[in-house]
């Protein structure tokens, strides 16, 4: 498989402070990858890296071979309205906004008619299992409700890739379950690549493969541990 | 776990023969080792010969004739006291993992610990892999969710003992080999 999206010699620092230092990369369409590690070994800052968020101090991310460092950070940033999804592990949501008028919002920033983005947010909701939070705003809902909805939020667009940082980081271990059973689900049906997030081994479970970082680079051993 | 219980809990709800008792064993625990059909007859054995189930029948189905057993009332009491009855924590630490560390330090060194810590980790991360795969198909059934999610959890706890020994086998090593 050729990859659609891959970083390589990524480097990143925060001051003087590196967080990553030299890593390769590479994600093919449709495939989910955990990217692992204890905390502070890089895996967020590579995350924001390689979603164009971060802009890198050295090496490149190529998104379907371009070289998306030498873009405009509007280039970028529609490239994340259309092409990328992102998923953190919360307060995501605009508070004033009920729910279906969150997940509409991507689509209507991409020039999508007012009734068209609501009915497919509505269809997405559908599909995440929170169709009946659709008029609720986030505040009234619960983590596990959120959490879904920001999903189809974050899906809505059809991205080719979707980003998950922690995703479950915040809900108990079955609702957790619940929203990555269908993240993953959704993603193979779509053909939506993952990269996955997390420090957890079971989460990383769902992943078809692992990439564990440590201090910053790719850990081969898979491990992400200081040896 | 015992299968003479499991069969015992099966018959609770009515006599069964031998072959019911294989399948209806081999569904209800997904993922267990099949139930030989030997092992069935054995077990029968030997809970009739203890009181706790007898012959209520014979039956032809087109076949040979089957045995139906059922439970007896000193069964249902067997039966009763097993589910009430809490097992205990293991009062010993042994695991064949943690043997192999510290024997790896004995014989060798940190090194050929952590190649193998490494070696099961990769093990570990593969079939809970299959694991989660197998739960999260369309179709699983709650028994498969719920037996993937109690072998996963073994795993996840070992992993976690991997990983954590892996940053501890040099002051183990300090510690073994002082």
């Amino acid at each position: 498989m050729s990859a659609l999206l891959s970083g390589t010699g990524l480097v990143r620092n925060y001051g003087a402070t590196p967080a990553l230092r030299g890593i390769d990369l590479e994600v093919a369409a449709g495939e989910i990858v955990a990217v692992t590690g204890p905390s502070g070994c890089g895996k967020s800052t590579l995350l924001h890296c390689l979603a164009g968020i971060l802009r890198v101090d050295g090496g490149t991310v190529t998104y379907r071979d371009q070289d998306i460092g030498l873009w405009s950070e509007a280039a970028r940033s529609r490239l994340r309205r259309t092409e990328f999804g992102v998923l953190f592990q919360f307060g995501q949501l605009v508070p004033e906004l009920t729910a279906v008028e969150n997940v509409a919002l991507p689509l209507l920033l991409a020039g999508t008619g007012r009734r068209e983005a609501r009915q497919t947010a509505l269809d997405w909701l559908g599909r995440l299992g929170v169709a009946e939070s659709a008029e609720q705003r986030p505040g009234t809902m619960s983590g596990g409700q959120q959490q879904r909805c920001a999903t189809a939020r974050a899906l809505v667009t059809e991205p080719r890739v979707l980003f998950a940082d922690e995703p479950t980081g915040a809900l108990d271990v079955l609702t957790g379950e619940q929203v990555l059973g269908q993240i993953v689900r959704v993603a193979r049906e779509q053909g939506t690549a993952v990269v996955l997030v997390t420090h957890e081994s079971s989460v990383a479970a769902y992943a078809d493969r692992e990439v564990a970082l440590r201090d910053g680079v790719v850990d081969p051993t898979g491990l992400g541990l200081a040896r | 776990m015992s299968t003479a219980h499991v069969l015992l809990g099966l018959l609770a709800a009515g006599p069964r023969h031998g072959y019911d008792l294989k399948r209806a064993h081999d569904d209800r625990l997904p993922r267990a080792k099949p139930l030989a059909y030997g092992q069935v007859y054995a077990t029968l054995g030997r809970l009739e010969r203890d009181g706790l189930v007898t012959e209520a029948g014979q039956d032809r189905e087109g076949g040979p004739d089957r045995t139906s057993y059922e439970i007896t009332e000193e069964g249902r009491r067997h039966l009763d006291a097993w589910l009430s009855a809490v097992d205990p924590p293991a009062p010993y630490v042994t695991s064949e993992l943690f043997s192999k560390v510290v024997v790896a330090l004995l014989a060798a060194d940190a090194g050929r610990a952590r190649d193998y810590l490494v070696a099961q980790r990769a093990a570990h991360m593969s079939r809970m892999r299959e694991l989660t795969t197998a739960k999260t198909e369309p179709g699983a059934g709650v028994g498969d969710v719920v037996a993937a999610d109690y072998a996963i959890g073994h795993l996840e706890a070992d992993l976690r003992w991997l990983q954590t020994t892996l940053a501890r086998v040099a002051d183990l090593q300090k510690e073994v080999t002082s």
